[in-house]
């Protein structure tokens, strides 16, 4: 953009136009196993009764994790929509984002007034991000039971989300992993952003995480204004 | 316009169909595939099907939107009538919503890329052959270009999901692929230049509806 033009007047000609009120949408992502879907259930049950809030989930086989949030009953059916990947989890959070957005809409059509919708991924490897056409902020959920040298082998997970979670803290001296390490490990790899070590066992209301999507909520809401 | 048709049917383009294996899942699980050269022949017979009436109905779609006169034909008219042409023309319902899913995911990044007051013309989630013979012609191409790709399209994601699905040798089933442009190039052609295909296949019909109900699949459809 040429000095002399005011940051008002640019209009990028590929823009979809910029959203508009609608929810903020958080990603939920990470390995196998770390705790995704029990994070996204801690989330609905301490934030169900702040927000209108709906959960997308992308499953291996169709419905494994919204028939868990289901039976879990932390948020009714109609709330909660499951996709189809193909195979391929990573690429429908990624690199063809259509089958999501598809969800979230349909979430968004049902209910007007919804305020907060996480997109929870399929488990994947630590090569995993969202695009940022489906989700406004991510969260990346290791495990401590994953060995305390995740945070150091970085990826783009672990290094540029926006929330790095590293779950299962009570496990640490059953499997021999050093919290020091990864807090350190983790700062050094994600500059000013944040990472939060917590136990969804010791914690299920997921108490810091719950705070943290409270900010970007408010954040956004600012933003809109 | 080449590079544009290339673009079009290129399988990177993030429309949604990496989601579907146009039957070859459910065909897999049936013992129907299970090796390159049955891979080959069902993808024969669902190019020659489905892939012909797809092929039609896209070019008819970019007919629809390069009328000579919109005031007195309205595309509007003319893309709702092939809608329904599409309807007749797939007896599954799991087909036609497969259909209208990505459908509705082309027409949200061709309109992207290829803005026009064309799109306004296509009906809510319209079948996926006429959102893509509304692309064609909005990125400048032509009907039978529009039936090139559908026709290509037809063969290239379903093979894909069976190379996921079976771990099979990529570079075989890419093989595959590329020996049936000949035929491809065929359907296209006869589907651009004379009526309305109307093929079915039974087969693929029941496949879709058994696939539906599955709740252990990787695909949408």
């Amino acid at each position: 953009m040429p000095p002399d033009h005011n940051l008002d007047d640019y209009v990028d000609p590929y823009s979809p136009g910029h959203r508009h009120g609608g929810p903020l949408r958080v990603g939920l992502g990470g390995p196998v196993g770390s705790g995704k879907t029990a994070l996204a259930a801690a989330l609905c049950r301490t934030l169900g009764a702040e927000y209108d809030l709906a959960v997308v989930t992308n499953d291996i086989y169709t419905t494994e994790d919204a028939d868990f949030l289901r039976r879990n009953a932390v948020l009714p059916d109609d709330r909660i929509e499951a996709v189809q990947t193909g195979c391929c989890p990573h690429t429908a959070i990624r690199d063809d984002i259509t089958a999501n957005l598809d969800a979230v809409e349909l979430l968004e059509s049902r209910h007007p007034g919804l305020e907060l919708v996480f997109v929870e991924s399929g488990g994947d490897n630590l090569t995993a991000s969202f695009s940022y056409g489906l989700v406004d902020v991510q969260v990346f959920v290791i495990d401590v039971a994953g060995g305390d040298k995740v945070p150091r082998k970085g990826g783009p997970g672990v290094t540029a989300s926006d929330l790095l979670v590293v779950n299962k803290t009570d496990l640490a001296p059953m499997v021999g992993a050093d919290l020091g390490v990864m807090r350190r490990d983790s700062d050094a790899v994600r500059g000013d952003k944040p990472t939060l070590l917590i136990s969804l066992r010791e914690d299920p209301a997921a108490t810091e995480v719950a705070e943290w999507v409270r900010q970007q909520v408010r954040a956004r809401a600012l933003q809109e204004a | 316009m080449t590079a544009a048709l290339l673009a079009l049917a290129d399988s990177r383009l993030p429309a949604g169909g990496h989601a579907h294996s146009g039957g070859i899942e459910q065909a897999i699980t049936t013992g129907v595939i299970g090796d390159p050269v049955s891979l080959a022949g069902f993808l024969r017979r669902r190019l020659t099907t489905a892939g012909a009436v797809a092929a039609g109905l896209a070019a008819a779609a970019c007919r629809a939107v390069d009328v000579a006169d919109p005031a007195a034909v309205r595309p509007a008219d003319l893309l709702a009538a092939l809608d329904a042409e599409a309807d007749a023309r797939t007896p599954s319902p799991a087909q036609r919503a497969a259909s209208r899913q990505q459908g509705r995911g082309l027409v949200r990044v061709a309109s992207r890329a290829w803005p026009d007051p064309a799109w306004a013309s296509l009906p809510a989630q319209p079948h996926h052959p006429l959102a893509l013979g509304v692309a064609a012609a909005t990125a400048g191409l032509t009907p039978r270009d529009a039936a090139h790709a559908a026709a290509y399209l037809a063969v290239s994601g379903p093979a894909t999901a069976a190379q996921r699905l079976l771990a099979m040798d990529p570079i075989t089933v890419a093989a595959v692929t590329a020996r049936l442009s000949p035929e491809i190039d065929r359907v296209a052609d006869d589907a651009a230049a004379g009526d309305l295909p109307a093929d079915t296949d039974p087969l693929l019909d029941l496949l879709a509806e058994v696939h539906a109900a599955r709740n252990d699949r990787f695909f949408a459809s």
